[in-house]
């Protein structure tokens, strides 16, 4: 019972005040990002400020005063981070909607800030009506058909279509979304229900070898399916940056769940050979791969693989150097798509290598403050589930951030929060509202008589009325 | 209870220190893209934002003396600022054009200060930082002096239009250039267009003229240097023979070349006043015999050797890009030595070189180093830098310096020289006349210093072709007045 007297000894507080406090913050940065665009780009503060940050400060108080209500006890670092990120992305796309010629009412930005509102409304309603994490194990594999079909719907012709070389996008009517977002939440949630029941038969059967002990035969079922999901969607969807965010997100789940480290041997083999043979016979990764090892080579070329947007977006973060050219002094505009996958190229050159650590350093805390959580979680559901979330976020920010700034092949991911693209904000805006449902009730103090510990706080709030 | 909470707790910390590593790398990467390697891919010749950003900054000025002779103007297109060049044609082989794709003359080796990004103008980058105002590059003073630019290019424009030619002058005592005129030259306005189409457009009008626009004639042509290289066979013989210039050398008007039938000539096939005569009656009627006779005497590698000491098979001009490197041929046959020290053969040298030669004999035999840039300024006129004049190489002894001098100004007071007489004033030169191949008019060159007893210019002027008639080209009368308008420019200003 000594956990248990751990958490008695050690009561989280609210801390709402300092989540308030650094939402202003964030909204300091939003605000002041979307003016210094205007007095950057048009010498003077945009028409729209008071307008647009009024919206934005609505969006993210009101997000603040649902947290507030319904999980007083949420980690208090997380939202602020999320906002701030969301308001630059806002005020970056803004500076390349006006290179290119867009004003504020027809812009990507404006797009961007109703695909916000949608994220903050999704936001709320998931802790509003979620108020148990636990609820949704009984969903396992539910969200796993739902993600199948999700996965499976750009295939489909007539609403499926392909969009530079990824078919990832489905179209009804005039709207466009990417369902791989939404699988991806889903994803998680069945992989944490899956490993909750089977983690014993996973983690205690298998053999060692060589000082590590590798899984039995028969347990490999459930991973070699996932890795062939993952290689259909490869092969036949060409979006290799799913591919690996979905492999990698189930290797590591795998792992935390039965504690072995065969898994991530087995993993990281399959993964390597996989995107072995990937390189060498499936011509969209042949081109990525030989993009990536020589981008010079492929810059500005008549035919082949075209390196431009990549090499467009290492000459910007150079020109942009240690502080960066100042909004409006750059050229980001010289990088196709730079509103999207490329938002990282466009900080970097207007914002300076400062702005693009900073920015690596919120996701990485982000990241922490989901394994914290994870840490902290009285229960193996909501422990992987705050994990798996987590761990989405760590491996699409390397991913995205790794292609855009060569570390790593390019692969076509958004980046969270910044990026242009309703699906994957939304998505996100969810993710974040999952992860703060499961802090809320990993840093709740321990009710003394009631079981439920939702129930009892509901209880106490109503009583004096 | 224990368990659940214990349980997963190990791997999920492994996992944070992975993601750490992960994000350290993303850091990383980025710092060593966006610091380390930053100049690199600045520098990269595709990168279109450093000319953007180039052609959209306030660029510094390039002066001559008080005259701006390339500066920014704003604009109101999609680029901030205008390059200009008030003077277009007459320096455009100094300053070179600014163009969208590329940078020549001194736009091109000073662009660091031009631009604003020269380690030297940092303090001035941080001010402009902190008080938020666009950057400002520096300027450019060049050691051209308007008035003898203007003596030389005016000259070049009286020979009339189809000249093709150049023509250098120097400080003799401290090797500054006053001076550097090539002709046929461009305008430099239509390559800083801010239409690339147009400026790409004039840029290939340019480069498919078959009279080169485009080339410096001053420094980046070689051509034979004809008689004027006898300055440079007379310092051997000085030097090496120890020679005056009251030895008697071969007056005949013809001489068999030693090993081969052929026969070499004076101009004209007329003698030089007798079988015998002195060095500087030689010297005066450029008299190629007597010159070749000298040749034969010395070896080709003192000959080599006296041409090296004047800068030949050198590079010394770092102001300017392209300097082509003069040059006197090696291991000669004893025909060939008689043909190179009269400046034939493949002897050949840039106006530059010529008048680096002049230059040497009239600063006591010392050689100067040339330069074209002054001093760089800050945009608020802050001097940053100054260059300090440095010596090339010793040429001569003083003593062979001053009787080389000697029979200079005899050149010009009675010999070939004459129309580069400036009255009251002694002026010391030398012309030449080289042969090219038949089809061809031949080159007039001229080359001297004034005042002889006090030198404050050394010039050379090389007339490639011009609309003169064979019979006429001379140097002395080409080349001649227009070294003479220059030399007038500094001595009686």
């Amino acid at each position: 019972m000594s956990a248990q007297t751990w958490a008695r000894e050690f009561v989280h507080r609210r801390r709402r005040g300092a989540e308030l406090f650094l939402l202003i913050l964030s909204l300091v940065v939003g605000i002041g990002g979307y003016a210094a665009v205007g007095l950057g780009v048009d010498q003077q503060v945009p028409a729209g400020i008071v307008g647009y940050g009024g919206w934005l400060a609505a969006l993210i108080i009101g997000a603040h005063v649902v947290v507030r209500m319904v999980a007083p006890y949420a980690d208090p670092v997380l939202l602020p981070l999320v906002a701030m990120l969301n308001g630059l992305g806002l005020a970056v796309i803004h500076r390349l909607d006006l290179a290119a010629g867009a004003t504020q009412n027809d812009g990507y930005a404006r797009q961007q800030l109703i695909w916000m509102t949608i994220g903050v409304i999704l936001f709320a309603i998931t802790l509003v009506s979620l108020r148990d994490h636990r609820i949704m194990q009984r969903f396992t594999y539910t969200c796993g058909l739902g993600a199948v079909v999700l996965l499976l719907l750009p295939m489909l012709p007539g609403i499926g279509k392909s969009v530079n070389g990824a078919r990832i996008w489905i179209h009804v009517g005039s709207m466009s979304f990417q369902p791989g977002e939404v699988a991806k939440v889903l994803l998680v949630i069945t992989f944490a229900g899956y490993l909750v029941l089977h983690r014993d038969a996973l983690a205690l059967a298998g053999r060692r070898i060589a000082g590590i002990d590798l899984p039995r035969g028969r347990d490999l079922g459930p991973i070699l399916a996932m890795w062939l999901i993952s290689l259909a969607i490869l092969v036949r969807q060409s979006d290799l940056g799913s591919s690996l965010l979905f492999f990698g997100l189930f290797v590591i789940m795998l792992y935390i769940a039965t504690e072995r480290r065969g898994w991530i041997v087995v993993g990281g083999g399959l993964f390597l050979g996989g995107a072995l043979v990937a390189s060498r016979f499936i011509p969209h990764v042949t081109a990525r791969v030989d993009i990536w090892l020589h981008p010079f080579d492929h810059y500005q070329t008549a035919t082949g693989p075209h390196s431009d947007q990549l090499v467009e977006s290492m000459f910007g973060m150079a020109w942009g150097g240690l502080l960066g050219r100042g909004f409006g002094n750059g050229s980001p505009y010289r990088i196709s798509f730079a509103n999207s996958d490329f938002i990282m190229g466009a900080i970097g050159e207007e914002l300076g290598l400062t702005t693009v650590l900073a920015v690596i350093l919120c996701y990485g805390l982000i990241v922490e403050r989901g394994l914290r959580t994870a840490i902290i979680c009285r229960d193996d559901f909501g422990k992987l589930l705050a994990v798996g979330l987590a761990a989405s976020f760590a491996l699409q920010v390397f991913v995205v951030i790794g292609g855009v700034t060569r570390l790593i092949p390019l692969t076509g991911l958004t980046t969270p929060f910044l990026s242009y693209g309703g699906s994957s904000l939304v998505a996100n805006w969810v993710i974040v509202a999952l992860l703060l449902r499961v802090s809320d009730h990993a840093r709740r103090p321990l009710p003394d008589f009631s079981f439920d510990p939702g129930e009892a706080t509901t209880q106490m709030v109503r009583l004096p009325s | 209870m224990t368990v659940m909470n214990g349980g997963m707790n190990r791997p999920v910390r492994t996992l944070s220190v992975f993601f750490l590593v992960l994000f350290l790398a993303l850091m990383a990467n980025a710092t060593y893209l966006q610091f380390v390697k930053a100049k690199d891919l600045n520098d990269d010749a595709r990168n279109r934002r450093v000319v953007q950003a180039a052609f959209s900054r306030q660029r510094g000025a390039i002066l001559a003396g008080k005259t701006a002779v390339a500066h920014s103007v704003p604009s109101k297109d999609q680029f901030k600022f205008q390059r200009v060049y008030p003077k277009s044609k007459e320096y455009a082989p100094v300053t070179g054009y600014f163009s969208y794709y590329s940078q020549t003359g001194i736009e091109h080796s000073q662009n660091q200060v031009l631009s604003g990004d020269d380690s030297r103008l940092f303090v001035r980058r941080l001010i402009d930082l902190v008080n938020n105002t666009d950057p400002k590059g520096g300027n450019v003073e060049l050691t051209i002096d308007p008035a003898v630019q203007d003596a030389a290019f005016n000259g070049f424009k009286a020979l009339g239009d189809g000249v093709e030619g150049a023509a250098v002058a120097i400080e003799p005592s401290t090797g500054r250039i006053l001076a550097m005129v090539s002709t046929p030259s461009f305008d430099p306005n239509e390559m800083a267009d801010h239409d690339v189409t147009a400026s790409t457009k004039a840029y290939e009008r340019l480069l498919k003229d078959p009279a080169q626009p485009l080339l410096n004639r001053a420094i980046q042509t070689t051509l034979p240097p004809g008689s004027t290289f006898k300055l440079v066979t007379a310092a051997a013989a000085m030097e090496d023979l120890g020679m005056t210039p009251d030895s008697m050398v071969d007056g005949r008007a013809s001489l068999k070349l030693p090993q081969t039938s052929h026969v070499l000539h004076n101009e004209n096939n007329i003698p030089c006043g007798g079988d015998q005569v002195t060095l500087t009656r030689a010297l005066d009627r450029s008299c190629n015999v007597a010159f070749a006779g000298v040749g034969l005497k010395l070896t080709d590698a003192q000959l080599r050797k006296q041409a090296e000491k004047f800068g030949f098979g050198q590079t010394y001009l770092t102001d300017l890009s392209g300097q082509a490197t003069s040059r006197f041929p090696t291991t000669l046959s004893p025909p060939l030595r008689a043909q190179s020290a009269i400046g034939q053969y493949e002897v050949a040298a840039t106006p530059l070189q010529m008048a680096m030669v002049s230059s040497g004999i009239a600063n006591h035999g010392v050689v100067m180093t040339p330069y074209v840039v002054d001093r760089i300024t800050s945009s608020d006129l802050d001097v940053l830098d100054q260059t300090n004049p440095t010596e090339l190489s010793t040429a001569v002894s003083p003593r062979t310096a001053g009787m080389l001098t000697q029979m200079m100004t005899s050149v010009v007071d009675q010999g070939t020289g004459t129309p580069a007489r400036i009255p009251g004033v002694q002026v010391a030169g030398k012309t030449g006349t080289a042969q090219s191949t038949a089809e061809r008019p031949p080159y007039a060159w001229f080359t001297g210093f004034a005042p002889a007893d006090n030198p404050k210019i050394a010039v050379a002027v090389l007339v490639e072709s011009s609309n003169t008639s064979r019979d006429e080209i001379a140097g002395g009368a080409l080349g001649g007045p227009i070294a003479k308008a220059m030399m007038e420019a500094v001595i009686n200003p």
